[in-house]
C-alpha cells in the first residue's frame, strides 16, 4: 500500500515535470477522459492505449511518423471536456480528438468536433445518440452501443421461460435508454412478457434494501439490472442476504466486465446473464498476443478499459495510415469503412452511422476458486445486432 | 402489510448510519459554528480504514475491534485537523472555515486514491450478522437489525454525555452562547478540539459501520455530505435529537417514496427540507441562533467607492484585459472568457453573501437557469444569440424572485440550505425533464453566430458585458439601496427602526444577483456550445462560494480576485497534473493560512488603510 502511494507520488512528480515532447513531424492525437473522476476505468484504459502506441511506434509509426498522445483529464464534467478539447485543438494543434467515457461528455465533445470541424473518435460512451439522433459526420464511436448490448441481452432473455419482468436501472439517460430498448426488443420477441415493476435509484445513492423489497413485492420471474459500480456492489450484497435473486433469472448490463465483477469477489452472483469481458477465457490468437503483451508490460491483467484504450489507438492508426494525411476530410473519408485489428478480432467503422462493428461477450457469471468469473461466454459481433440500414438512416440527422 | 413492515425496517436501518454521521456534523456546527464540508471525507476515511483493518484482523474480536479502531483513528485525525488548521482561523469572517474544510476534502479524495487505489473495496461481512432473520415471512439482514438497535443506543449515549457530564454541559452551553462560555473562563480551545474529535469520531464510526453494507470508493464522501447537511438542517442545527428524528424521516420517506413514485428519490429529501424550512425556519428542533456578537478583534472595513486613483487603475486593468487577444491564442482566450464569466458569477454571489449577509449554497441555480434560458430560447423559439442573452438572465431573475421570496424569511445556514434545496430541485427538473432539457445528455449546438464565433470576438463580447455588469453591481453596492442592504445585514433591529424593510431589500438583492448569475450562465452556454444539468450542481455553487471567500468577504473587489485566482488555478491544474484535487486542496489550505481575510482582503486592505492614513496625515 505504501509502495503504491510512493509510486503514485513519483507519478505525480513525473506528471508535473515531464510533458509529452512532440517533434514537428510527429502526429499528435488529443485524448480526453475522466481520469480523476473514474480511475477504476481510466487507469487500465490508459495502460491499454499506451501499449498500442508503443507497439505502433516500435514498428515505425504511421508512414514513418511517430504517434504522440496528449492526454487531458475532464474531471467528469462536460464543460471541462470542452475546455480540454479546445486546448488540444487550438494550442496543441492535434490532428484529431479521441477518448471520453460518460455519454454526456462524449456528446459535448462530438458537438465541439462538429463545430470546429475536427475528427473525434469516441471510445467508451455508450449512448445511442452519439451515432444516431445526435450523430454528426465528424464523430465515430468504438464500443458497441447501448442498443447493441440491449439487443444481445434481449436475445438471451427471450429464451428464458420468465414472463413477469422487473427492471432496476440508474435514473439517467444510460439507464433509461438501456431499459427502454431492452423492453422494446424483448416484448417484440416475446409478446407474452409482462413488465411488472421498475425502480430508478439515483446513481451512486441506491437504497438497496428498499429497492429490492419493492421489486420483490411485484413477484417477478426475472429481473433486468442496469446498475454498475458501487451501486451494484450494494445491490448484490443486499439481494444475497434477502434472497431476492433466488429462483429468479437476472439479466444484467456490463456486469461481466472485470471493472464491475472483480470488486464483488466471492460474493459475485451466480448464473446472471451478462455482457462483459472474460479475459481468462478468450483463446483467439489476437487476444492471446494482446494479453501477453499487456501482462509483460504491466504485470497486471487487462480490464475492458484496457481493450477499449488499445483498440481505440489501433483504429486511429488505421485511419491515419489509410488517409495518408491529417486533413480532417481525408481522415473522415478514410475512417468510413476502415478495418483494423483489435484483441476481439478485426473491426470496421461502418460508413452508414460511424459505429464500429466491435462486439461484446455474452455469458453467465459464476464462481471459480473463490473468484467471480464469466463462463460460457460467446462473442457477439456488434453489427449483427443493429437495426436495418434503412432504420439507421432514419435515426441519423441528415447533414 | 408485509411490504410496509419491510420497507419501514430498511428505512430505519439506513437512518442509523445517517444519524451517526449527521449527529457529528450537528455537534460540530452547534459549538464551533463551522460548516464542516470535510465531514463526508472523514466518513469516507472511516470506511476505508475499516476495510483495511477488517482485512487484517479476522474473527469477531478483530472485526468489531477494527470498527472501533477505525472510528478512533478518524477522531484523532479530526482533532489534528482542528488543532493544526481550524484553530488558526476561528477569528476569520463567518463561513471562511468552509474554505479550509473544502480544501481538506479535495486533498482526502486524492490521498484515498493514492493509498487505496482506484478499485472499489468490499470488506467482509460482520461476523455473526452475515445472514438474515425472518420477520413476518420476509428475510431482513441481521446487520440491519443491529443498525436499527444501534441508532437509539448511540442517541442515548450522546444524551448522557451531553446531559450528565461536565464536559457535556459546557458543550451545550457553548451551543447556546459560546461567547458567554468563554467569558466565564472556559478554555474554548480544548472544548472545540474535543467536540471536533467527537464529531469526526462519529463520522468515522458511521463510515466504518457502512463497510459491511457497501464498497468503499473515492466518491462516497460527496454522496453523503449533502444528505447529512439536509438531515442536520431538517433536525435543527446543533440538535442531536433533531438529527435522529430527521434521519429517520428522510430514510423512511425514501423507502416508501420509491414504492409510489420510483423516479422521485432524486429530489424527495430536498422537497422535504424545503417544506420543513418554509414551515419551521429553524428546523424541527432547532432554536433561533442568538445574535452573533461582534468580537472586538474584527475590524470592520468601511467600504468606499473608487477614488480617482482606483478608478484609473480599474480602467487600466479593463484596457489591459481588452488587449488580451493580442497576446493569447484561441485557447488562452477561451480560458480568459471563462474566467470573465466566473468573475460575474462570483460578483453576483458576493452581493448576496458579503453585502446582503445571506449565505447561499445554491447560487448555481441561477447560473443554470441563465444557461437553460438562453439555450431554450435558441432551441425552442429559434432566437438569435443576443435575445437569448437577455432571455437567460430574465429566467434567472424570475427564478430568483420565487426562490428569494422564501429564502429571505430565514437566516444564516438555514437560508443557505434552503437555496441549496431549491437548486437541487431545479437540478433534478433539468435532469429528468428530458423532452425539454435533454436530461443529462444536455442541450447541444448552442454556438454563437458567425460574427461572434471567433475566440477574440466572443471574448470581447463577454468582457464588455461582464465589465458593465460588475460595474453595475458595484454602483448598486454604493447606492442608497446598497447601504440599506448592508444596514439590514449588520443590524436587523436598527435598520427596521429607521424604516428599512429587511425582507424586501434582501429580496430585491436576490433578484439582482440572480440576473447577474443568469447573464454569466447565458454566456457560459455559448462559450461551451452546450448546457448540462451540472451547471446547477452543488459543486458549481460551492465553486462560487470558494471564489468569494478566497477573494475576501470583507472587500468589494474580493470576488474578482478570487474568481481569477481559483479558476485559473483549477483549469491549469486539471490540464497539467494527474492529481489536480490534491494540489488544489493544498493550495487552498495554504491560502487560507496565509490570507485569513481572503487574498484581496489580506493584501489590499492593509495597503489601502496605510494610504488612507498617510493622506489624512498629509491633510492635517
Amino acid at each position: 500500500m505504501i509502495e503504491n502511494g510512493l509510486k503514485s507520488l513519483i507519478a505525480i512528480a513525473a506528471a508535473l515535470t515531464m510533458f509529452a515532447s512532440a517533434r514537428a513531424d510527429d502526429i499528435k492525437i488529443g485524448e480526453i477522459n475522466s481520469y480523476s473522476a473514474l480511475p477504476q476505468f481510466t487507469v487500465p484504459y490508459r495502460k491499454g492505449w499506451q501499449l498500442a502506441i508503443d507497439e505502433i511506434n516500435a514498428k515505425g509509426g504511421v508512414d514513418g511518423k511517430k504517434l504522440v498522445v496528449i492526454s487531458k483529464d475532464d474531471s467528469g464534467k462536460p464543460a471541462n471536456a470542452v475546455t480540454a478539447a479546445n486546448e488540444l485543438v487550438s494550442n496543441e494543434g492535434v490532428a484529431l480528438l479521441a477518448g471520453t467515457f460518460f455519454s454526456n461528455i462524449g456528446l459535448a465533445v462530438a458537438d465541439f468536433a462538429a463545430q470546429k470541424k475536427v475528427l473525434f473518435v469516441a471510445g467508451e460512451p455508450l449512448t445511442d445518440a452519439i451515432t444516431w439522433s445526435k450523430g454528426n459526420r465528424y464523430t465515430f464511436r468504438l464500443r458497441p452501443s447501448n442498443y447493441e448490448q440491449a439487443a444481445m441481452l434481449a436475445e438471451e432473455a427471450a429464451k428464458l421461460p420468465a414472463k413477469r419482468w422487473a427492471t432496476i436501472a440508474p435514473n439517467y439517460e444510460y439507464g433509461q435508454s438501456a431499459v427502454s430498448v431492452f423492453k422494446k426488443l424483448l416484448s417484440a420477441k416475446r409478446p407474452d412478457v409482462k413488465w411488472v415493476a421498475e425502480q430508478w435509484p439515483p446513481e451512486g445513492k441506491i437504497d438497496a434494501g428498499a429497492v429490492l423489497e419493492a421489486i420483490d413485492a411485484a413477484k417477478p420471474d426475472a429481473i433486468l439490472n442496469v446498475e454498475f459500480g458501487p451501486d451494484l456492489v450494494k445491490l448484490v450484497r443486499e439481494g444475497d442476504t434477502r434472497g431476492t435473486f433466488q429462483h429468479r433469472s437476472v439479466v444484467s448490463f456490463l456486469t461481466g466486465e472485470p471493472e464491475y465483477l472483480d470488486p464483488l469477489k466471492s460474493e459475485a452472483p451466480q448464473g446472471w446473464i451478462v455482457t462483459g469481458y472474460p479475459w481468462y477465457d478468450i483463446k483467439t490468437p489476437e487476444h492471446e498476443a494482446f494479453l501477453k503483451a499487456y501482462q509483460d508490460k504491466y504485470h497486471d491483467y487487462p480490464r475492458l478499459g484496457s481493450v477499449v484504450g488499445y483498440s481505440l489507438m489501433k483504429g486511429i492508426a488505421a485511419i491515419l495510415a489509410k488517409a495518408g494525411s491529417t486533413d480532417t476530410d481525408k481522415m473522415i473519408a478514410a475512417a468510413e469503412g476502415v478495418s483494423f485489428d483489435t484483441p476481439f478480432g478485426p473491426v470496421t467503422f461502418r460508413a452508414i452511422d460511424h459505429q464500429s462493428t466491435m462486439g461484446a461477450f455474452v455469458g453467465k457469471t459464476a464462481l471459480k476458486d473463490g473468484k467471480a468469473v464469466m463462463v460460457d461466454a460467446v462473442y457477439r459481433k456488434g453489427s449483427d445486432y443493429m437495426p436495418s440500414d434503412e432504420e439507421v438512416r432514419k435515426l441519423r440527422p441528415r447533414n | 402489510m408485509q411490504l410496509f413492515v419491510v420497507q419501514l425496517l430498511s428505512g430505519l436501518a439506513s437512518a442509523a448510519s445517517l444519524f451517526l454521521v449527521a449527529s457529528g456534523l450537528s455537534l460540530i456546527f452547534g459549538v464551533t459554528r463551522i460548516v464542516n464540508f470535510a465531514h463526508g471525507a472523514f466518513f469516507m476515511l472511516g470506511a476505508y480504514l475499516a476495510f483495511t483493518l477488517t482485512e487484517r484482523f479476522s474473527g469477531p474480536l478483530g472485526f468489531w475491534g477494527s470498527m472501533a479502531l477505525a472510528a478512533v483513528l478518524v477522531g484523532l485525525l479530526g482533532a489534528l485537523f482542528e488543532m493544526l488548521l481550524l484553530r488558526r482561523i476561528y477569528r476569520a469572517p463567518e463561513l471562511f472555515q468552509l474554505l479550509a474544510t473544502f480544501g481538506a476534502t479535495l486533498v482526502v479524495e486524492d490521498v484515498v486514491l493514492l493509498i487505496w487505489g482506484p478499485e472499489e473495496l468490499l470488506g467482509p461481512r460482520a461476523p455473526g450478522l452475515a445472514g438474515a432473520v425472518e420477520v413476518i415471512g420476509k428475510r431482513v439482514p441481521s446487520y440491519d437489525v443491529f443498525l436499527i438497535l444501534l441508532g437509539p443506543l448511540v442517541l442515548a449515549l450522546l444524551w448522557l454525555i451531553l446531559h450528565r457530564t461536565r464536559w457535556g454541559v459546557l458543550v451545550r452551553a457553548a451551543t447556546q452562547d459560546r461567547d458567554m462560555v468563554a467569558a466565564l473562563g472556559v478554555n474554548q480551545k480544548w472544548l472545540f478540539t474535543g467536540v471536533f474529535a467527537l464529531g469526526t469520531f462519529l463520522a468515522g464510526l458511521g463510515g466504518a459501520l457502512q463497510a459491511p453494507r457497501e464498497a468503499a470508493d473515492h466518491t462516497m464522501d460527496l454522496r453523503i455530505i449533502i444528505e447529512i447537511f439536509v438531515v442536520v438542517v431538517i433536525g435543527g442545527l446543533g440538535s442531536i435529537e433533531g438529527a435522529f428524528v430527521a434521519a429517520i424521516l428522510v430514510s423512511v420517506l425514501n423507502a416508501f417514496g420509491i414504492l409510489i413514485v420510483p423516479k422521485i428519490s432524486l429530489v424527495l429529501v430536498f422537497l422535504l427540507m424545503a417544506i420543513v424550512l418554509v414551515i419551521r425556519p429553524t428546523g424541527l428542533f432547532g432554536r433561533r441562533e442568538g445574535a452573533a456578537r461582534m468580537s472586538g478583534a474584527v475590524v470592520i472595513n468601511v467600504w468606499k467607492p473608487l477614488d480617482l486613483d482606483g478608478f484609473v487603475i480599474a480602467l487600466a486593468l479593463v484596457a489591459a484585459a481588452a488587449l488580451a487577444p493580442l497576446a493569447l491564442g484561441p485557447y488562452g482566450l477561451a480560458v480568459a472568457t471563462e474566467i470573465a464569466i466566473f468573475v460575474l458569477f462570483a460578483a453576483s454571489l458576493h452581493l448576496l453573501v458579503s453585502v446582503g449577509g445571506l449565505a447561499s449554497f445554491g447560487h448555481a441555480a441561477f447560473l443554470g437557469l441563465g444557461s437553460y434560458g438562453a439555450a431554450l430560447a435558441m432551441k425552442l423559439a429559434g432566437s438569435p444569440m443576443l435575445p437569448a442573452l437577455v432571455a437567460g438572465p430574465l429566467l434567472a431573475a424570475f427564478g430568483a424572485a420565487v426562490i428569494g421570496w422564501f429564502v429571505v424569511r430565514l437566516s444564516g445556514v438555514y437560508a443557505a440550505m434552503l437555496t441549496l434545496a431549491f437548486a437541487q430541485i431545479l437540478w433534478s427538473i433539468a435532469f429528468q425533464w428530458t423532452p425539454v432539457t435533454g436530461g443529462d445528455n444536455g442541450l447541444l449546438g448552442i454556438w454563437p453566430p458567425p460574427w461572434a464565433a471567433s475566440a477574440s470576438h466572443f471574448y470581447w463580447l463577454t468582457l464588455a458585458l461582464v465589465v458593465l455588469a460588475v460595474a453595475g453591481l458595484r454602483m448598486i453596492i454604493f447606492s442608497p439601496f446598497g447601504y440599506a442592504l448592508r444596514a439590514a445585514r449588520d443590524s436587523d433591529l436598527r435598520s427596521e427602526a429607521i424604516g428599512i424593510d429587511r425582507r424586501r431589500v434582501q429580496w430585491r438583492a436576490f433578484v439582482i444577483a440572480g440576473a447577474g448569475a443568469g447573464l454569466a450562465g447565458a454566456l457560459f452556454a455559448f462559450l461551451k456550445g452546450s448546457v448540462f444539468p451540472g451547471a446547477m450542481s452543488v459543486s458549481t455553487s460551492i465553486d462560487g462560494l470558494v471564489m468569494v471567500l478566497l477573494g475576501g468577504v470583507e472587500t468589494v473587489s474580493g470576488p474578482i480576485v478570487g474568481a481569477v485566482v481559483y479558476k485559473l488555478l483549477s483549469i491549469w491544474l486539471v490540464s497539467h497534473t494527474d492529481y489536480s484535487k490534491l494540489v488544489l486542496g493544498l493550495v487552498i489550505i495554504g491560502l487560507v493560512l496565509l490570507f485569513p481575510k481572503g487574498i484581496a482582503g489580506s493584501i489590499l486592505l492593509p495597503r489601502l488603510r496605510r494610504v488612507a492614513t498617510a493622506r489624512e496625515k498629509a491633510a492635517t
